[in-house]
């Protein structure tokens, strides 16, 4: 995942002292079904335009709704990770507007009684973990798709159906930086939980923002603006800091604040106020007479409980408490499920006499520098590793238990990553195995001081800082093979006898 | 009178089953009556004259195949025009859908098609459902086959006149404040309601969501309880649709007794607002029945009065979020101005493709959601619903089913009707039903003195539609109309 | 609040996307207001223990299993369609900002 951004503007970290902005996010997230959230159509980004339609998605005269299980049980599972309280009959309602994206003139959404409620998620700001409160997670359809085609606009109902969650923080974030984090943050929750692809790009996550400042130390909130459109996670920051900085300008000027909603345009770079008349819109919400009260049974909510995996969060905690990892190192092995998958596979698969408290310590540095390193390098992900989290452990217990050296490592890592053979059987069949017998290293060093007599002369006469020639002489001897500690022990026992 | 023509449903399909008439002369003779009186009556919007001879063409030759064939196989039946069917025009009676074919069957289109029934044409009505007389049709008015100077009654009421003049054994109707019983009721004809939910409402163009409901016309009760066997059950494309099983209605039908039978007979129904010459029926409907062993019990439901505006207010949100979809995008009326902008595509195709009563109710239904007033207003009038099912349930604690008019009129001449709030006072009688979800038939009872045709209603408990036929049996028995049906003069061709 | 405002027709027809001539809003307004006179009589029923009635039929909502089903051909989708183009619903250009 993309670090964060640097702050654009100069000015705002100095008038940010004055002001304190308000941030809440609407989130759209796409659930990963096959079909509509109320009919049967399939559902794929990129086919061609209406070809994915069915008489309901098309808003044709006599449709009826039917819920989708599947799309259930995805918000039932991120109602359940973020902790929020699952109502066991929660309602559909319609919400009307004349958009020629929304073929039925009304979307099918919830509004007095969401699907979740009060909830909260883990947001790691650089390595601090923290909580953000979410108001609603709420079920609905997501609309069509139009483009502009000179004097008309051109409409592909594709998407017109397609399962959503909409989660709704509350007003509480402080920073542009912190709702860009927060993004990151469902942006991983869901792929997590195999709840959305999440891919921005193709729309599957979106981002509205309510923002509004007010002097610091005032209670009263300042008027809010919504930004809508912001389709990238390179804009959320980007746009929210422009908003904010738009926002002190105008009042700092003696200017107000409209309540409206804003386009944020990417090329520009600025925002754009929408049309007031969209804003007058009154959505006349009332319950779906289609569509009876959503329940979340035993069934279901057994179905989730039981495939939830363990979150990033207190993952995040756990690595860092109970297996030795660094904060940063933490912080990225739960970046992505698989990753953190792929890393607990190899500490479990470590041998027993492996320290507790450290042995997930050298698996993260072998994971997140040598292993990411070299899939980065062939545009691989973790998933398509060439060397199984076993072999990864075990190239790390070779290390630790000092049959080969470190250095030895890294090439047993490159060929075994090349070939997929078990580090193990290669040390064994290429013979690096570390010699750490005495007597055989002994007698590698007798025969080194009589080859180098006139240095081991001039050490003896105390030239000391020839040492680390003689253990190269060892090494090289050995084809690097040699235990470096004992050899340093044994060389200078030798040299000084 | 064409004799093959008023025969029943029940022994039409029995004719073609054993040899004694084919489906293309049953199908030529109602063609033939459809051709010499509809443009008199015009219950029809379309005729499929050749889909229909080809349909009953083939199940002549599977019949002479030795084929089995679908209980209804041979047998005309006409389709209100609300009820969408693959590969016939569907209009809603409204401009805003003219030349539209829907590109898929409703599901009691499906289960006719399935039981060989020849989908004979597409039904008059109001606009979307929406009225008591089938004036507000954009196509024109339907006209009473008993007085073609009078309203056949609505919103069904093609379907209605077309069963009474014999052009289709039986018609597909819908009900959502009354529609299918009030013009049965002013054509002589039976018509059920049944229970919300009984039949699928997917492919029924929805006026109000929680009140439309799918239901036959027929001549006969008889008629009524084999249809209702053959479209009722579990649909799962419809989330409203109940799963209980279809009872066997047609063989259960035992003939007519009603010997211990307590029939209720709410007060509110009997009251200042009815015609005497309805009234007098009532009375003697009733008293035939005392004398039949029925046991009459009064009582009282005292929401009653509450049921017109708790009707108009729900029905019209509904309806005003169900027609958004009219736009003039993906389907229908188009009204499209030189330069016009997209806002003005919508005002413009909306405001030239309803008529005057849909844009009422579509007015009416939004603004009692708006926001603001949708707690004094939708809100308030789902707690009334609530009363007046209560009481319902209550009646049905002491009685197995109530007896009431159908309608306080019989059929009112042709415009004669002027403001919309005496129009909606004609469905005073049988919207309470809707929103209680209950099972509601309208049978024949009687004629006025000018010789207009009075129906009786029985309400039911819900899912007890078989204790209305029952009762209806017995009524229909008992009560016959004479003449049994209005004279329109001979047709030449027909049997 | 049974008697409406002209004012309060036209801000009902903007949003039922409806245009009304003069002549067509001043019977609109009679109407409904008559209409909406003899809705007062639910005021005055004391409703604050009932619960709202949303459905005929009190019913749980099925679901389905995420099954996909064949779309309709493209030319079927579009087949009813006012204005279109080779693969897309036409209408005039959304616009989306000012
Ligand atoms: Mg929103
Ligand atoms: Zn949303």
């Amino acid at each position: 995942m993309s670090t964060v951004a640097p702050v654009g503007d100069a000015a705002l970290p100095a008038v940010l002292d004055e002001w304190e902005p308000v941030i809440g996010l609407e989130i759209h997230v796409q659930l990963a079904t096959a079909s509509k959230a109320f009919s049967p159509s399939g559902v794929a980004f990129g086919a061609p335009p209406n070809s994915l339609t069915d008489p309901l998605v098309l808003g044709l005269p006599g449709t009826l709704p039917v819920f989708n299980r599947r799309a259930l049980e995805l918000a039932v599972r991120l109602g359940v990770a973020t902790s929020s309280k699952i109502r066991a009959r929660s309602r559909f309602a319609r919400k009307h507007y004349f958009y020629p994206d929304l073929p039925k003139g009304y979307q099918i959404s919830q509004y007095d009684e969401p699907l979740c409620e009060d909830g909260a998620i883990d947001v790691l700001v650089g390595t601090r973990r923290m909580a953000i409160r979410l108001q609603r997670i709420h079920l609905e359809e997501d609309a069509g798709k139009s483009s502009h085609e000179g004097a008309t606009s051109h409409l592909d109902l594709n998407r017109a159906g397609v399962p959503l969650v909409e989660v709704v923080t509350a007003p509480e974030l402080a920073s542009a930086e912190e709702a860009a984090e927060l993004m990151r943050s469902i942006h991983r929750l869901v792929r997590w939980l195999e709840i959305s692809e999440a891919d921005m790009e193709k729309g599957q996550l979106r981002c509205d923002a309510n923002v509004s400042v007010r002097r610091r130390g005032e209670d009263r909130l300042g008027t809010r603006t919504e930004l809508k459109n912001i389709n990238s996670f390179r804009f959320v920051q980007k746009a929210i800091e422009h908003e904010i900085l738009r926002q002190i300008r105008i009042l700092e000027t003696g200017g107000r604040i409209l309540r409206e909603t804003r386009l944020w345009d990417a090329m520009g770079g600025v925002s754009f106020p929408m049309r007031s008349k969209e804003e007058a819109n009154d959505y006349r919400y009332f319950p779906d007479p289609d569509l009876p009260p959503l329940v979340v049974d035993a069934q279901i909510m057994g179905a989730v409980l039981g495939t939830l995996p363990e979150l990033p969060g207190p993952r995040f905690e756990r690595y860092q408490r109970e297996l030795g990892v660094s904060p940063d190192d933490a912080r990225t092995l739960v970046s992505e499920r698989p990753l953190a998958e792929y890393f607990e596979a190899a500490v479990a698969a470590r041998r027993p006499e492996a320290a507790v408290g450290v042995r997930g310590r050298a698996v993260a540095n072998w994971l997140l520098t040598e292993l990411l390193g070299a899939l980065n390098g062939d545009d691989k992900a973790i998933g398509d590793s060439p060397l199984s989290p076993a072999s990864l452990a075990e190239l790390v217990d070779l290390i630790e238990d000092g049959t080969i050296s470190g250095k030895i490592g890294k090439d047993v890592f490159e060929s075994c990553y090349a070939s997929g053979q078990s580090p193990a059987a290669y040390v064994e069949s290429k013979g690096l195995r570390q010699i750490s017998n005495e007597a055989e290293l002994l007698k590698i060093i007798e025969q080194v001081l009589v080859t180098c007599a006139k240095q081991a002369a001039d050490y003896r006469a105390g030239k000391e800082g020839l040492f680390g020639f003689f253990v190269g002489q060892v090494m090289k001897a050995t084809g690097g093979r040699a235990n470096p500690q004992l050899t340093s022990e044994l060389m200078l026992r030798a040299l000084k006898s | 009178m064409s004799d093959l023509c008023h025969l029943s449903l029940v022994e039409q399909a029995r004719r073609v089953a054993v040899g004694g008439a084919t489906a293309r002369e049953l199908v030529d003779a109602h063609l033939a009556r459809i051709d010499a009186l509809d443009p008199r009556v015009h219950a029809f919007l379309h005729v499929d004259r050749d889909g229909a001879r080809a349909a009953a063409e083939q199940i002549d030759a599977r019949r002479s195949r030795g084929d089995k064939l679908g209980p209804l196989a041979g047998v005309p039946i006409g389709i209100k025009d609300v009820v969408v069917t693959k590969g016939q025009p569907t209009t809603a009676a409204s401009r805003m859908l003219a030349g539209w074919t829907p590109p898929y069957d409703a599901a009691v289109v499906e289960r006719l098609r399935a039981a060989d029934a020849i989908l004979i044409g597409k039904q008059n009505c109001d606009e979307f459902g929406m009225g008591s007389s089938t004036e507000n049709s954009a196509q024109g008015p339907t006209r009473n086959p008993w007085d073609l100077e009078r309203i056949p009654g609505g919103s069904s009421g093609g379907s209605a006149a077309a069963v009474a003049a014999g052009f289709c054994a039986a018609s597909i109707g819908t009900d959502t404040g009354g529609s299918i019983r009030q013009p049965s009721s002013m054509c002589g004809v039976v018509g059920l309601k049944p229970t919300y939910g009984r039949v699928s409402r997917w492919g029924l163009i929805a006026y109000a969501s929680s009140l439309d409901q799918i239901g036959p016309m027929t001549r006969t009760v008889e008629d009524a309880a084999l249809l209702l066997e053959l479209i009722a059950g579990h649909d799962p494309r419809d989330s409203t649709s109940l799963v209980d099983a279809v009872p066997k209605y047609r063989s259960k039908l035992t003939s007519g007794v009603v010997a211990g039978t307590k029939i209720g007979l709410p007060a509110e129904y009997f009251g200042d607002g009815i015609d005497p010459a309805v009234r007098a029926v009532l009375d003697r409907t009733i008293s035939v029945m005392r004398d039949a062993g029925a046991r009459f019990v009064s009582l009282s439901l005292p929401h009653t009065r509450l049921a017109l505006p708790t009707y108009y207010l729900l029905a019209c949100a509904e309806a005003s979020s169900n027609l958004s979809r009219y736009d003039g995008i993906r389907y229908g009326q188009r009204v499209e101005r030189k330069g016009a902008s997209l806002a003005d595509v919508y005002r413009d195709s909306r405001s030239a493709g309803f008529g005057a009563e849909v844009k009422r109710r579509i007015m009416l239904g939004t603004f009692a959601l708006r926001a603001g007033y949708y707690d004094a207003y939708y809100r308030k009038a789902q707690q009334v619903r609530a009363l007046i099912k209560r009481d319902f349930d209550e009646a049905f604690a002491q009685v197995d089913v109530l007896l009431t008019p159908t309608a306080p009129t019989a059929a009112f001449g042709i415009g004669e009707t002027t403001t919309p709030m005496e129009m909606y006072l004609g469905d005073v009688f049988t919207l309470a039903c809707n929103l209680a979800g209950l099972p509601g038939l309208s049978v024949p009872v009687g004629l006025t003195p000018a010789g207009l045709p009075v129906g009786a209603q029985l309400l039911g408990k819900p899912l007890d539609e078989l204790t209305l036929l029952k009762a209806g049996r017995a009524l229909e028995q008992r009560c016959e109309l004479s003449p049994r049906w209005p004279d329109l003069g001979e047709v030449e061709g027909a049997s | 609040m049974a008697e409406l405002t002209a004012h309060e027709v036209s801000e009902i027809a903007h949003l039922a996307m409806l245009t009304l001539s003069a002549e067509e809003a001043e019977t609109m307004r009679l109407e409904l207001s008559a209409i909406l006179e003899s809705m007062t009589a639910l005021a005055a029923v004391d409703t604050s223990s009932v619960v709202p009635m949303t459905h005929a039929v009190p019913m749980d909502l099925r679901l389905r299993a995420d099954v996909v089903e064949p779309s309709l051909p493209v030319e079927v989708a579009l087949g009813a369609a006012p204005a279109r183009a080779e693969d897309a619903f036409v209408v005039p250009v959304v616009i989306s900002e000012a």
